[in-house]
């Protein structure tokens, strides 16, 4: 019977050519718009790390209280970084599984070859624990050590692509790399890992960027050396004294902080500590405001930082307004087409067609413009895709990617959306009155 | 024209007419939006930075191996000192950052020491002598930086100008009716006092968060002695390209030790321009890439939906031809149709248009949609109805009342 009802479809469909094709490219059009703009959205609202997403924490400590929020569209949020002695304080504690604290750095490299200028770099500072947290990939060595840490060690892991640049893609652990005019030495190489977003320290990258991560170093080093931060920084009071050491000392935030917490137990244990070591300092005199801490997983914590780009959502809200338009279209053209054929309609019901049958029938033929429209929307997807970074920002644009599950999504949105449009015209096909039509002719 | 009969035509036809209402709707609640997203977006772009940007040049230089403070203060006049003498370049400066460069320094704007009870945010510039020649700014009031004004930072001393230049927006905000010169500011712990008030200089943000305070700025007479510099070039008449050519190899002729990125250490001011508003002119042309597409498919769906209903009726056609109505008639009772369905349907897409506003705003910190757009939003759906409608209104006119009398 389906059979049948295909050859049925592309008979009807054939007879009258124009709308059928007008039909088919707004069903594509739609499609194409929607889908183009939900693979922007899929590829920057996606989870970055889903393994493990729900066991990674940001621990925010009020350290400014009400009266540093000038924003107040935040929700009474603690500020989303920290300050140095807060961030120190943690690490020292140690009260997580892995943790920690970062900043961004954006170094000058003098490469080893002698007749390469010299390149600036961008990376974070990080502790140990930052690698086997994350589940950063290593194509050579690995990471460096706890003990690394203490002794403030130049050490450093660099990514795959500036491996690429400066040994030509050998194995460079063990030698070493000028940064900032020191001597470090290169521990690991990364197997290419660009996270994006940059999940672990949104708030100094904006979560997308174009900004490359090179090079990894210790933390404590970095602040050693006075490697200045290249992040935000934000300040509810001028520091007292000048330059980086100053910031150091103020309260001023600039640092992100990670930790992994593994169970429940292990969450509202580090909750219980963090409160816990807010109320120490309270009652040291540092705060005289109520407890306000923040102890977020990674996706709630992306959102509330709104790591996704408002455009990309505002042009995803058009899309599928267009979506909806041209579906509504499609189901007026649909009622249009079936009710011409009111009397093909009376011939079959009264040689025995049951109402189920009709139902079949258009409903079929609702699917197959929706498949033929959804095929020629799968190719507008796919221009828009590589045209769009015209229009959206490149390190967003970039992440769109065409694969099989978009590929299939698009053709289900396609066929589903015209059975739906199909389904009222259908039903007004199936009421048609067999004596009424077979009296008129 | 009468609209009884075209009302009772129209109870037979009802889903037909509730689908074209309901397209009507839902296109010209996305078109104002859309078109208010774009108006926002070029208005941006539009915005004056207030600097002669035909004829400047900015690079983006970073000294590497860690030289001191007094190491960069001699490696900087000795660059500042290079750069004018490239043939083609009128002027030159060094600064922490310029209009549009999307980077830069904020500083809260007060009457008193207080922090937390400024004014207002403004950029701080870091300036010198020649300053306003280079970027070419209009001064309105007062005085340019004596040379002997102009202080160094090297990580010991904070940001505490002595004396400021400001834009005459800062200077309306913080003396709305009286002149700022010679009067005291404070965006540090000390007064600074106003010894200039320029027309106009842009922050170097362009995001609509900071759109507030988009022309208020300071210029601060220090040379920032820190290895990231950038220059602001200034080039004589018609030697802007010439001059871009020179810069990079006469600046690496002074050091090898310093990074000037391939890819964008030398920039004329248009590609900072449209750098900084690449993702803005990104929205509005795809914002108008949709209302092209959602208005061709209206307009199809009304010409499919219409020429259905002419085909439908020509028999009625024909016999209201064949009892004495004209070509006209017909013709206009199909556009009066079209009429009463578009009408009803921008009534409901106007209301559409202001809820999705309202979404949109609670959202995504929209502005409020403007009348206009719901009125010109209307007028055009009215517009492209009749105009869809046309071509199967005139078909329909050139029916025979010979039809009248064909039974199939």
């Amino acid at each position: 019977m389906l059979g049948y009802y295909l050859d049925l479809a592309i008979r009807s469909l054939k007879r009258s050519p124009g709308l059928t094709l007008l039909m088919i490219l707004i069903v594509a059009f739609g499609v194409g718009a929607s889908m183009t703009s939900y693979s922007v959205f899929r590829a920057v609202s996606g989870d970055p790390i889903p393994w493990k997403s729900a066991r990674l924490f940001v621990p925010q400590i009020d350290i400014w209280g009400p009266k540093g929020r000038l924003d107040t569209s935040n929700n009474n949020d603690p500020p989303d970084a920290m300050d140095y002695l807060d961030a120190v304080a943690l690490m020292r504690d140690h009260r997580g599984k892995y943790q920690s604290a970062m900043y961004r750095v954006s170094p000058s490299i003098v490469p080893p070859d002698p007749h390469m200028h010299p390149i600036n770099v961008g990376g974070h500072a990080v502790y140990s624990e930052f690698f086997a947290m994350l589940d950063v990939p290593f194509k050579f060595g690995s990471g460096w050590g706890a003990d690394s840490d203490a002794q403030r060690a130049a050490v450093a892991v660099i990514n795959s692509k500036l491996n690429q640049k400066l040994f030509g893609g050998a194995n460079s652990v063990g030698k070493t790399l000028d940064i900032d005019g020191k001597d470090y030495r290169i521990v690991g190489v990364l197997d290419n890992w660009t996270p994006k977003p940059v999940y672990y320290d949104v708030v100094n990258t904006g979560g997308f960027t174009t900004e490359q991560e090179d090079v990894f170093l210790p933390f404590t080093r970095a602040i050693d050396v006075g490697m200045p931060n290249d992040g935000n920084t934000n300040c509810a009071e001028v520091p007292k004294t000048p330059g980086f050491v100053g910031l150091q000392q103020s309260p001023c935030v600039w640092i992100s902080y990670m930790v992994e917490l593994d169970d429940k137990a292990a969450v509202s244990a580090y909750k219980n500590y963090l409160d816990g070591y807010f109320n120490d300092q309270k009652a040291a005199g540092r705060f005289n405001w109520p407890l306000n801490n923040r102890l977020r997983d990674l996706p709630a914590w992306l959102a509330s930082e709104h790591v996704v780009p408002s455009d990309t959502k505002v042009s995803l809200v058009v899309a599928l307004g267009l979506l909806v338009a041209c579906l509504v279209n499609t189901a007026g053209l649909l009622l249009a087409k079936f009710l011409r054929r009111s009397a093909e309609i009376g011939v079959r019901r009264a040689l025995g067609a049951p109402r189920m049958a009709i139902y079949m029938q258009f409903l079929i033929e609702a699917g197959m413009v929706g498949f033929t429209g959804g095929l020629f929307g799968l190719l507008l997807t796919w221009i828009g895709i590589h045209g769009i970074g015209w229009v959206l920002p490149k390190e967003i644009a970039s992440l769109a990617r065409v694969d099989l599950s978009l590929l299939a999504f698009t053709l289900l949105v396609a066929v589903v959306a015209t059975m739906l449009a199909g389904l009222y015209p259908t039903f007004r096909a199936s009421r048609v009155q067999p004596a009424l039509q077979l009296k008129t002719n | 024209m009468q609209i009884r009969p075209v009302l009772a035509a129209l109870r037979h036809h009802k889903a037909g007419t509730l689908l074209i209402a309901a397209q009507i709707a839902l296109t010209l609640a996305i078109i104002c939006n859309a078109l208010f997203i774009i108006h926002e977006r070029l208005a941006r772009l539009s915005q004056p930075s207030g600097i002669d940007e035909s004829s400047l040049l900015v690079i983006g230089n970073e000294w590497v191996g860690k030289p001191t403070p007094a190491q960069i203060a001699s490696l900087m006049a000795a660059d500042l000192d290079t750069l004018r003498k490239v043939p083609g370049v009128a002027n030159v400066y060094a600064t922490n950052s310029y209009p549009l460069s999307n980077g830069g320094m904020v500083l809260g704007v007060g009457h008193s020491p207080d922090k937390l009870k400024y004014v207002i945010n403004a950029a701080t510039y870091f300036a010198d002598e020649n300053t306003l020649s280079t970027l070419g700014l209009k001064s309105v009031e007062g005085r340019n930086f004596r040379p002997n004004e102009i202080g160094v930072l090297d990580g010991k001393g904070a940001v505490q100008p002595a004396e400021v230049i400001i834009t005459r927006a800062l200077a309306t905000q913080m003396f709305p009716h009286a002149s700022a010169i010679g009067k005291p500011i404070y965006v540090s712990a000390r007064p600074s006092i106003v010894i200039g008030v320029v027309d106009r200089l842009r922050t170097p943000f362009v995001d609509s968060s900071m759109a507030k305070w988009s022309d208020c700025s300071v210029l601060v007479p220090y040379r920032q002695l820190t290895p990231i510099t950038q220059y602001v070039v200034r080039a004589q008449p018609r030697q802007l390209d010439a001059v871009s050519q020179r810069l990079r190899a006469a600046l690496y002729a002074v050091t090898r030790m310093r990074v000037i990125s391939p890819k964008d250490g030398v920039r004329s001011f248009a590609q900072v321009r449209e750098a900084a508003y690449r993702d803005d002119r990104g929205m509005a042309i795809l914002m108008g890439g949709i209302s092209v597409v959602l208005l061709l498919v209206t307009g199809a769906g009304i010409v499919g939906l219409s020429s259905f209903w002419v085909g439908q009726r020509r028999k009625q056609i024909g016999v209201r031809r064949a009892l004495g109505a004209t070509r006209r008639d017909i013709l206009s009772y199909f556009l009066t149709e079209n009429l009463l369905i578009a009408a009803s349907g921008v009534a409901v897409g106007g209301v559409l248009a202001i809820g999705l506003n309202l979404w949109l705003m609670k959202q995504f910190e929209m502005d409020r949609l403007g009348m206009g757009y719901v009125l010109g939003g209307v007028v055009a759906l009215l517009l492209l109805g009749q105009g869809a409608v046309l071509a199967p209104a005139l078909r329909a006119s050139r029916v025979s009342p010979v039809e009248a009398t064909r039974s199939v």
